[in-house]
């Protein structure tokens, strides 16, 4: 249970969540996943098969509001990776993320920690990451303690255990109630160039005090096919790296069921890419059945443009969805330009859950032709894994199969480009410092992995010091700041006016960051394309701009470029007009008016004017119009006299009548408008009738001025229509 | 060279192509298991700089401490004992708690001279 409730209306309160924390421990620990109905969902006007139990509070998909709201959850947990350099600003990020659908929170680091010999304290500021810290750990995890209550569903918080300290990063989290996390000491080798000795030595405590705290494990293979040039030809070495991170975990003492393989589709159109990544996806789910499948959407051919990133990651989550999946990460889809901003955490996350939903069910639908040449691929695939693993083997091992260069080769094995990741056992971060235990070693802590001769009689490894900060959160030592300058009360009190005061900017990052990001076509080639588009963005006073996407839409014709900057001026709310809200009834409130009462009106473009396209499509069911409402309507056409509206009314007993006038020449239109209500009047109905004008130069402030009911402008729909109708019968009393 | 792979590979495959699904899963995880073992050995007997800073803050020993303790365990030879051990060994000789053993390991190295000895 969280301690203080979060209102849905109000901000965090991020200085209030930043408070106590030197006393704050985590009300739970462990990996935690969703629930999933055996006899499906049932949500709205449909039936779902593979989903989980709904969100308490949510924002479902746009067109979600065609469908009574309803926001299906995919029965995997869904992953969005959080990276601003700020973890003060991505608090409120997650919470975003969280109403929208993810329920795994993945920090990523800050460039270089993992080469940090120790722990970072405090809350310095990250580069593409936060610094990991006991304090960051505790204020995020005391935010998702109230989001996960907001929204009604467990939220996983995760980081990464790598790098020269891992043990220790290991400890912290176990300590502070982090729930998953990567850890694989063959990333540390082939691509952090940590010493592998000593990166195995350090990833078999890291992963038992993982598997004391019940944190789920990530590894790193995927990272083979992010790195060698061709992602697409390295799967049996992916399988093979898989398979020894996840033998070395068992081996550590971590339960099969938290250990997840970090496997992403390897390939991208325009390459075929079915033909490759589901035989693959495939041989995985088959040779690792014991194991968890956390799918990771595509980033190695993913540049700058959005769309197209959006485009692959969802035929990313159809393989998922045609194979397995227990946890879907999703990738910011600009993350090859920039770091990720937060609504594009929110795009990823609407990807997964759009897919997920459309092809609901899939497999009940649909079956693989594995009789095929797609069974011959899963099956190729396997023997070249396992025709690795033998080749290591008879190498002399897995230390002198990387000194030989055999990982993160871009040939398909057995072929070799001879581009491959080796490395010197004797070389890299930390190398010469893994030390002999003597026959007398001992560590008087709990999940504590190896030889440990403890004291006899030790029934509990902590018993000689009365316990260990696992068993005894409160011996935990807290270490508030250790940088009176680099820290988040520093940044914080910067950013006040952003947050609590008056003053807006637009954000993408942090707080008060005035990034915006503008899209427009030069039509020019591509070289003046760029150079206009920059100088474009400077007369629009954007400060600092930078072209974050060119596309040539023809090499002489122009260009699509997108241009982020900065804004240089603020925003005063206290100085914005914001006109009162229009508060709609529910929709089922007014059909049944309608229905109830029979409403009729009468409708025409009045004076001398032809325009006919507003008013049809007010009145039209193709349109969304009142029709669709139940409402009957007699369209008299254009260029129509007032009163001939009027006596049409009176003839067949309307209930209201809807003029449209589009030409404003001389303030025909207001004229037009008042004669309507002087001549009801006149008729001794205007008591009986509602009078409703609508054009592009009217609106909603010239009803009073004019006599009528309602007056509406650009931009109006049927339903605003139907709505004043059935409001001012109610104001009447009429219903 | 490569040559050679592949043509050690084209027999191994014949070999390979014999066995049923479930034989190449039990195959696979045969070798990785094999692979895995020295490695599982080789951490289960040695310890790192950072293994026994995370034993230290698991005793409740802060971390800007345990950095100054592991090195001066380690300077006095004696990391293969285990930093903990060190310091439960100060706490028990000296009548400190655990936090008090492990400043007094930083403020005087010495502390550690003949711990160890019978």
């Amino acid at each position: 249970m969280a301690d203080k409730e979060l209102d849905p209306t109000k901000k965090l309160d991020i200085e209030e969540i930043m408070e106590g924390l030197e006393s704050y421990h985590p009300p739970r620990k462990g990996w935690t996943w969703r629930e999933v109905p055996k006899e499906g969902v049932d949500m709205g006007p449909f039936h779902y098969r593979n989903m989980s139990k709904p969100l308490k509070r949510s924002i479902g998909l746009p067109a979600s509001k065609y469908f009574d709201h309803i926001d299906p959850q995919p029965s995997c947990v869904v992953t969005t990776e959080i990276a601003s350099g700020r973890f003060e600003d991505d608090i409120r990020r997650m919470r975003m993320a969280a109403w929208h659908g993810a329920d795994h929170l993945m920090v990523i680091r800050t460039t270089g920690q993992s080469h940090i010999d120790g722990l970072m304290e405090g809350t310095p500021e990250g580069t593409g990451g936060v610094p990991i810290t006991r304090k960051q750990i505790r204020a995020s995890r005391k935010a998702c303690d109230r989001i996960e209550e907001e929204v009604g569903r467990p939220i996983n918080f995760h980081s990464y255990v790598s790098g020269v300290a891992g043990p220790e990063v290991a400890v912290l989290f176990a300590e502070e109630g982090i729930n998953g996390a990567h850890q694989d000491p063959q990333y540390n080798v082939l691509y952090r160039n940590v010493n592998m000795y000593r990166s195995f030595v350090d990833a078999a405590e890291a992963k038992k005090v993982m598997a004391g705290a019940r944190i789920f494990q990530i590894d790193g293979a995927h990272n083979a096919n992010a790195t060698a040039k061709a992602g697409w030809l390295v799967m049996p070495e992916l399988m093979v790296q898989h398979g020894i991170n996840c033998a070395f975990s068992v081996a550590a003492g971590m339960d099969k069921n938290l250990i997840g393989l970090s496997t992403v589709p390897p390939d991208s159109p325009p390459a075929p890419k079915l033909w490759y990544d589901l035989p693959y996806a495939i041989a995985l789910r088959e040779i690792f059945s014991e194991f968890k499948m956390r799918a990771q959407q595509n980033t190695r051919y993913i540049e700058a443009d959005i769309e197209e990133a959006v485009r692959t990651h969802t035929i990313d989550t159809l393989i998922s969805m045609l194979t397995s999946a227990d946890i879907q990460s999703t990738i910011t889809p600009d993350e090859g330009r920039n770091v990720p901003w937060h609504y594009n955490n929110i795009r990823g996350i609407q990807t997964v859950k759009q897919t997920w939903a459309a092809l609901d069910g899939i497999k009940e639908l649909v079956s693989l032709n594995m009789a095929g040449p797609l069974g011959e691929m899963v099956r190729d695939l396997k023997e070249r894994a396992v025709a690795f693993l033998e080749e290591v083997i008879e190498t002399g091992g897995y230390f002198a199969a990387v000194e030989k260069g055999f990982f993160v080769d871009s040939g398909k094995y057995p072929n070799r480009n001879d581009d491959g990741i080796a490395r010197d056992g004797k070389g890299g971060v930390g190398a010469d410092t893994i030390v002999a235990r003597d026959s007398d070693y001992m560590a008087p802590v709990c999940d504590h992995f190896g030889t440990n001769h403890l004291p006899a009689g030790t029934r509990k490894a902590c018993d000689p010091i009365g316990g260990c900060t696992l068993c005894k959160p409160e011996k935990i030592v807290y270490i508030d700041e250790l940088d009176p300058e680099d820290n988040a009360n520093v940044r914080l009190s910067k950013t006040l006016a952003y947050r609590k005061g008056d003053l807006l900017k637009p954000e993408a990052e942090w707080a008060g960051d005035g990034t915006v990001l503008l899209q427009f076509v030069v039509t020019e080639a591509e070289d003046i394309a760029r150079e206009a588009g920059l100088e474009m963005a400077r007369k629009m006073g954007l400060k600092d701009p930078e072209i974050v996407n060119l596309q040539v839409m023809h090499p002489a014709e122009g260009c699509f470029i997108e241009v982020k900057g900065k804004v240089a001026f603020d925003v005063r709310k206290s100085e914005l007009k914001i006109p009162p809200k229009e508060v709609m009834l529910p929709e089922e409130e007014v059909r049944e008016v309608v229905k109830r009462l029979g409403i009729k009106v009468i409708a025409a473009t009045v004076g001398e004017d032809e325009h006919s396209v507003g008013l049809r499509e007010i009145l039209d069911i193709k349109h969304g119009g009142i029709e669709k409402y139940g409402v009957k309507y007699t369209y008299l056409g254009t260029s129509v006299p007032v009163g001939k509206l009027v006596d049409a009314a009176i003839e067949t007993g309307a209930q209201a009548i809807l003029i449209s006038t589009i030409i404003s020449h001389n303030d025909v239109h207001r004229q037009n408008m008042r004669k309507l209500a002087e001549l009801c009047k006149e008729k001794g109905i205007r008591d009986r009738i509602v009078l409703i004008a609508g054009g592009t130069q009217v609106n909603r402030d010239m009803a009073a001025e004019t006599g009528l009911d309602a007056t509406f402008g650009r931009g109006t729909k049927g339903f605003h229509v139907v709505n004043a109708i059935v409001k001012t019968l109610k104001t009447r009393g009429v219903v | 060279m490569a040559e050679d792979r592949i043509a050690r590979f084209e027999k191994r495959q014949v070999e390979l192509k014999k066995m049923s699904d479930a034989e190449i899963k039990e195959r696979f995880w045969k070798l990785c298991n094999q692979l895995v073992e020295p490695i599982a050995e080789l951490a289960k007997t040695h310890t790192s700089p950072s293994i026994e800073r995370a034993v230290l803050l698991r005793m409740g020993i802060d971390s800007v401490s345990t950095h100054a303790v592991v090195t001066r365990v380690l300077e006095a030879g004696l990391l293969g004992k285990g930093a903990g051990h060190a310091v439960l060994r100060v706490s028990q000789k000296t009548g400190k708690d655990i936090r008090g053993a492990a400043q007094a390991i930083i403020e005087d190295k010495d502390v550690l001279t003949g711990l160890f000895q019978q």
